[in-house]
């Protein structure tokens, strides 16, 4: 039998990260996977969908933009399958990626499935069918989670199906009905859409982007609207019927009908994805309980990433990971996440960390909010990216930045500045006292803090 | 040039001593290099270096004692010599550290008055940089908290925001108090002095105040522990077929006292001054006797551990407390106490609370003896008495009556904890 410091079950941006991190300390390390390293996130999730945002945002632009910037373009086309076929290169080298760094870091990468005979004991199919035992003093489970069906419209992979299949869709569809209106059912909305699918977009909730903060959700209701998306949000689906052709959705909201389309995705959560073999504690959700060092109920076996619930993000499963891994060999005391930032890449982007401004009134909490549009930055104006604003929320008295909301065209990169600025328990002093680089879309962070404090210059 | 000084290590702490140099005069020293052994009023920690370069002096030989931000050593950074540095040692601002009480007053006086625009530097202590967060000064300001005082919990030991949460720090509702009256002691011929360590120091303070400013009551029962032995033995039995560690009975007491404690919540609480403070989580604190004196090691949300993990917890914390090699996180913000002196004989007695916790369970000695059963016959049996310390102000007799109720039946129907 092998004998590992530490077997990982799954490849994941938890798994392959807790992997690495052990052989870093030097640990005998083998991850197990049972489809390709770099899990959902790589393979189906973050880094293809990225790749089609790119394309949906290029050929938008010089579909429906081009006048403006003094181009013509007479016969413009596009091929589809060479756009997925991109998207399917950039998962692929990634993939490749990970597994150099899995040689580079001497873990051992063995495909195959595992399952957690009990603690110390991993017992494997491996893909060409031998089954064989490893022996493992630590065990972390990063299994992750798939798509949940709708309860009366389970997934058939033509005309019902999750965020996995509507990457790859062989044929662009003529239409397409989104049921959940989250980070996933947003960006594939975004993506369908610029290509001329007709997409119509259905959330429960008041907004879509329900849990970012409302002003952020309502701008991105409006771009949407003008981008011809019909988004239909306090709407309930209430019967369900999926054919050959296509798929009827009845629906409950402002109105009651019935929508037609082609293809249903339904991007309303995941569920876990549970490892075989010796049960472990679940939380009331289904998800594997740890402890505050990520232990299971078993002792020696340890849990990290999507597969411990919410919230269900690549960097913060691998900050899971790492805390697990250093827990579990080091003197380091893990900590739980607490600030993390979300990012949606529709355009325009969505990125927010810390409180909502609904949450921090829910809190009882004493604020001040601070908004600068990018309307009024000459950066936003020259490069025509004028929707959207930064708003960042300050705790009174001291000022702290207890949350920041940003809509606009690079609003994913521009969150990390206010992210570092929460772990450093940065004050609206640190900010206005920082020099941002003129021009540049961040100095709307620089502005909206001035803003908040009555010393903005350009509002 | 860098002085190490004597840093804060728990939150009790006012001095420690180095218990031994593990870097001498002349050696080179790298960042993350253990420079000496300090003991606490609780433990022994290692002091590591956080920059490097060449032990250029040492003031506070091995078994020399120190006050908080003392200098213990002068570390030489690359190039420079200690010959520097040795001019300054004779301003008064880095006085010899054994002289205990000067220093801080000293350096108060030479500090030149800030700025007063500027209230955020004012907090910096002036023997140098104070690591907080602009959000911790700003509190601390406001407060007029001294930042050289606390203890940072951020990286490289930054003080952040949390760190200067009052509510609920042990000790925010007790303020040790001398005593009044100084009884006259005198040295008789072959007497022996043996001054105070840290932990006697600390024991001393604590439980003066608790026992001067907490209206104890006291309340006690004696229970039928033979179903308890018996569960014990029949457990022990098959745990050492399947070759795995035995459990104590104190095991089970203390999952009794942990499941009790959840089902009546009102005993898991503090006084705070102008409200009672109910805890979700029961942090069990364990009293251990060392060889100078006790700790009590918390054994953290008892209430949702296993017998087996209660059982794997304590002889854990045991182990490493007896060595002094818990961290401070491991005796600190414990919700409620117990203290079995049953395995010294001891029948029963009353415990001190260890604030700022409301309960203290004593637990006594099982003792064969004879009883009148329900047929008026007297039998023999198996009884262990329980004593119960509490804090008048949160816990009423009725509650604390609800309490010991609760506890006998769970000792009495053992089995019922395990469910």
């Amino acid at each position: 039998m092998n004998t590992y410091d530490l077997v990982v079950i799954g490849g994941g941006p938890a798994g392959y990260v807790g992997a690495i991190r052990a052989a870093q300390l030097g640990k005998r390390v083998a991850c197990v996977e049972k489809e390709r390293a770099g899990g959902t996130c790589l393979n189906w999730g973050c880094i293809p969908t990225k790749s089609l945002l790119r394309n949906a945002e290029l050929f938008h632009l010089m579909k429906y933009r081009a006048q403006e910037f003094g181009f013509r373009f007479d016969n413009l086309s596009y091929d589809w399958g060479k756009v997925i076929e991109r998207s399917r290169n950039v998962a692929d080298k990634n993939a490749g990626g990970i597994e150099y760094l899995f040689k580079k870091n001497k873990v051992d990468y063995i495909l195959g499935e595992a399952a957690l005979e009990r603690a110390g004991v991993v017992t494997l199919n491996g893909k060409e069918g031998q089954a064989q035992k490893l022996e493992a003093t630590k065990v972390l489970l990063a299994t992750g989670v798939v798509s949940r069906p709708l309860p009366d419209l389970p997934f058939n992979g033509t005309t019902v199906i999750g965020s996995r299949e509507a990457m790859v869709l062989k044929k662009q569809p003529k239409s397409i009905i989104i049921i959940g209106a989250g980070a996933i059912g947003v960006e594939f909305a975004y993506f369908f859409n610029a290509f001329g699918t007709k997409v119509t977009l259905v959330e429960m909730l008041p907004n879509i982007l329900p849990l970012e903060d409302m002003e952020a959700s309502q701008v991105l209701e409006k771009a949407y609207a003008k981008l011809g998306i019909q988004v239909l949000t306090n709407t309930k689906v209430v019967k369900a019927e999926a054919g050959k052709d296509g798929v009827k959705i009845s629906v409950e909201g402002k109105t009651t009908e019935t929508l037609e389309a082609e293809v249903c995705l339904v991007a309303i959560g995941v569920q876990p994805l549970l490892p075989g073999g010796a049960a472990v504690k679940l939380t009331s959700r289904g998800y594997i309980e740890t402890d505050g060092r990520y232990q299971t109920s078993i002792p020696g076996v340890f849990a990290a990433g999507d597969i411990i619930g919410p919230p269900l993000l690549a960097h913060v499963a691998s900050y899971e990971a790492i805390q697990t891994v250093e827990g579990m060999f080091t003197k380091h005391t893990p900590k739980k996440v607490s600030v993390f930032p979300s990012c949606t890449y529709c355009q325009p982007q969505v990125a927010s960390v810390g409180l909502t401004e609904r949450t921090a009134k829910e809190k009882g909490l004493k604020f001040r909010v601070g908004k600068f549009p990018f309307s009024a930055s000459g950066k936003a104006r020259a490069v025509g990216e004028v929707d959207g604003f930064v708003k960042i929320i300050f705790g009174e008295p001291q000022g702290e930045v207890l949350g920041a909301h940003i809509v606009g065209s690079e609003a994913t990169e521009m969150i990390g500045e206010l992210g570092l600025a929460i772990t450093l328990e940065a004050t609206h002093e640190e900010i206005e006292a920082t020099i941002h680089a003129h021009p540049t879309l961040s100095e709307a962070v620089h502005e909206a803090t001035g803003q908040a404090y009555g010393v903005a210059i350009h509002i | 040039m860098t002085y190490i000084e004597m840093p804060k290590l728990s939150d009790t702490m006012t001095e420690g001593t180095v218990v031994k140099w593990s870097k001498a005069v002349g050696d080179s020293i790298s960042v993350g290099d253990v420079l000496a052994e300090i003991e606490t009023d609780k433990a022994v920690m290692e002091l590591e270096a956080f920059d490097e370069g060449t032990l250029a002096e040492i003031y506070v030989n091995g078994g020399g004692k120190a006050r908080i931000g003392e200098k213990l050593a002068l570390l030489a950074g690359m190039g420079e010599s200690a010959q520097e540095k040795k001019i300054d040692s004779a301003s008064p601002g880095t006085q010899s550290a054994l002289d205990v009480a000067k220093p801080v007053l000293a350096k108060s006086q030479t500090t030149p008055a800030k700025p007063a625009h500027d209230p955020v530097q004012t907090v910096a202590d002036s023997s140098g940089r104070v690591k907080a967060s602009p959000l911790a000064k700003k509190i601390a300001a406001a407060g007029g908290v001294d930042l050289s005082r606390v203890r940072g919990s951020g990286p490289g030991g930054r003080i952040v925001a949390k760190d200067l949460d009052s509510p609920p720090k042990e000790a925010v509702h007790l303020t040790a108090t001398a005593p009044t009256v100084t009884i006259p002691l005198a040295l008789p011929d072959g007497a022996k002095r043996i001054p105070l360590s840290g932990m006697r120091k600390i024991i001393a303070e604590r439980l003066l105040a608790s026992k001067t400013q907490i209206p104890h009551f006291y309340l006690n029962i004696e229970v039928n522990a033979g179903e308890l032995l018996r569960l014990r033995a029949q457990f022990n039995e098959s745990l050492e077929k399947a070759g795995a560690g035995k459990l104590t009975i104190n095991d089970f007491i203390l999952k009794a006292v942990v499941a009790a404690a959840a089902k009546v919540p009102r005993v898991n609480a503090s006084f705070a001054g102008d409200a009672i403070l109910e805890y979700t989580d029961v942090h069990l604190s364990v009293a251990v006797a060392i060889d100078d004196g006790l700790v009590t090691p918390v054994i953290r949300q008892a209430q949702k551990k296993s017998l087996r993990e209660i059982s794997e917890a304590v002889k854990d914390l045991a182990t490493r407390a007896r060595t002094k090699k818990l961290k401070p996180e491991e005796y600190q913000g414990g919700t409620l106490t117990v203290s079995n002196l049953g395995s010294y004989g001891i029948e029963s007695f009353s415990a001190v609370i260890n604030p700022p916790q409301a309960i203290i369970l004593a637990i006594g000695a099982i003792v064969k003896k004879p009883v009148v059963n329900a047929r008026d016959e007297i039998v023999p049996a198996y009884r262990m008495a329980i004593g119960l310390s509490a804090d008048h102000r949160v816990v009423d007799g009725a509650i604390g009556a609800e309490y010991l109720a609760e506890l006998r039946r769970l000792i009495e129907n053992p089995a019922l904890m395990l469910i």
